[in-house]
């Protein structure tokens, strides 16, 4: 249970390893997004940590990030096709980001870190609690963005759409930009600092 | 779009790192110190330029031919591993200062995403030969521009005090959102004005 949860503060990939930074960015201007980008780094993350593991014993040392980018590369179109099939406003709206998830450093990371040398069983929960804590951090940035920037909270386009009174007619657009996203990034990192630090007392 | 358009736009108005964010593992890894940082810069738009022509080449006589676009993602990223792999080879080969200057910033560049991305850019926008390569080339020369400005900021930060929790990759990515903030003043209306519209 503590494995499950370690995502979430101590190990968060966003923002206390600092890995895949470039797509949690450049989707989280709405929630929307953010739920949707989650999901497929989730499945993506999944599938190649029970093959990697599955595979381990089988994959030669010296050709093993070749292999594993070819793993996870398989997954990702799998993910994409199967998200321009069935979603693709969604996938429409995340564009290069999709196919961008290959480079995504946490899958490689895990891949590398934990599924080559643990079971099947241990990579599918470890998958979990990286999944949770990736979808956690973004969610948190988009929320932040969105709020500020669009003075909204859109779950699912034109249907689950909150509206803030206020913020909505005269957003701080500044933070539906590059630029500030980097800045929510930044004082969100801090945050979770001051949190790690409080909850080990 | 004109050859004098495409550089400019992925120099300046579409910055890889400050308008689209690719490459911001590598911008906040490794822009700690000056010399690192041009390291860096140089050995991504090496392989950026080469990356683009030749995946623009794999699209159109490979991939379109065969109908099997959809390969897009698995192949281009195999290219581009490889590309770096044979880089360092022939650095190392050939010029063993220049190696032992980008030596261990090589092997980053595979997971780089700036470099898929201008690729995937390239293909999707329909460049030609020449216009991927130049998308590839002022793309690098965009990251350069990112990284050592950030480089620039960083060093004098070590100097300064900053908050506890601040410290290191947070106050990092303050000062980079404030100049993507300055870089808005680049935009298409700019460009426009530049090279005629």
């Amino acid at each position: 249970m503590k494995d499950l949860f370690k995502g979430l503060l101590r190990e968060n990939p966003i923002f206390v390893l600092v890995l895949g930074l470039c797509p949690s960015l450049a989707v989280s201007t709405t929630v929307n997004n953010a739920l949707g980008m989650s999901a497929a780094a989730f499945l993506v993350l999944l599938g190649s940590n029970v093959v990697i593991s599955l595979l381990r014993k089988h994959i030669p040392d010296d050709i093993h990030i070749p292999a594993y980018i070819v793993i996870i590369a398989t997954f990702v179109t799998i993910i994409d096709m199967a998200m321009q099939a069935y979603l693709p406003a969604l996938s429409e709206s995340l564009g290069i980001f999709i196919p961008l998830i290959v480079v995504n450093c946490i899958i490689l990371g895990r891949a590398e870190a934990f599924a080559s040398k643990n079971t099947v069983g241990a990579s599918v929960l470890d998958a979990v609690a990286m999944g949770l804590g990736f979808a956690v951090g973004l969610i948190s940035i988009a929320l932040v963005r969105e709020v500020l920037g669009a003075g909204s909270i859109t779950i699912i386009p034109d249907k689950l759409v909150f509206t803030i009174g206020g913020l909505h007619d005269s957003p701080a657009v500044v933070f539906a930009f590059p630029a500030g996203a980097l800045i929510v990034v930044g004082f969100l990192q801090a945050f979770y600092r001051w949190l790690g630090e409080v909850t080990k007392k | 779009m004109t050859y004098v358009g495409i550089i400019l736009t992925y120099t300046l108005v579409s910055n890889l790192v400050l308008a689209q964010f690719l490459g911001l593992c590598p911008f906040i890894g490794v822009s700690k110190n000056t010399e690192s940082a041009v390291g860096m810069g140089f050995a991504v738009t090496f392989v950026m330029s080469l990356a683009a022509l030749i995946t623009w080449a794999l699209q159109r006589f490979i991939l379109v031919p065969l109908h099997i676009e959809f390969l897009q993602t698995v192949t281009f990223i195999l290219i581009i591993a490889s590309l770096v792999q044979l880089v360092e080879m022939v650095v190392r080969k050939y010029s063993p200062p220049l190696y032992q200057a980008l030596g261990i910033y090589l092997p980053l560049i595979t997971t780089n995403c700036g470099v898929l991305g201008i690729a995937l850019i390239s293909v999707n926008s329909g460049y030609g030969p020449m216009e991927s390569f130049l998308a590839g080339l002022s793309a690098g020369i965009g990251f350069l521009l990112a990284l050592l400005l950030m480089s620039a900021i960083r060093e004098r930060l070590d100097t300064e005090k900053v908050p506890k929790y601040l410290r290191g990759a947070p106050i990092a990515f303050i000062s980079g959102g404030l100049m993507a903030l300055a870089f808005m003043a680049f935009d298409k209306a700019l460009l426009a004005n530049i090279i005629g519209g």
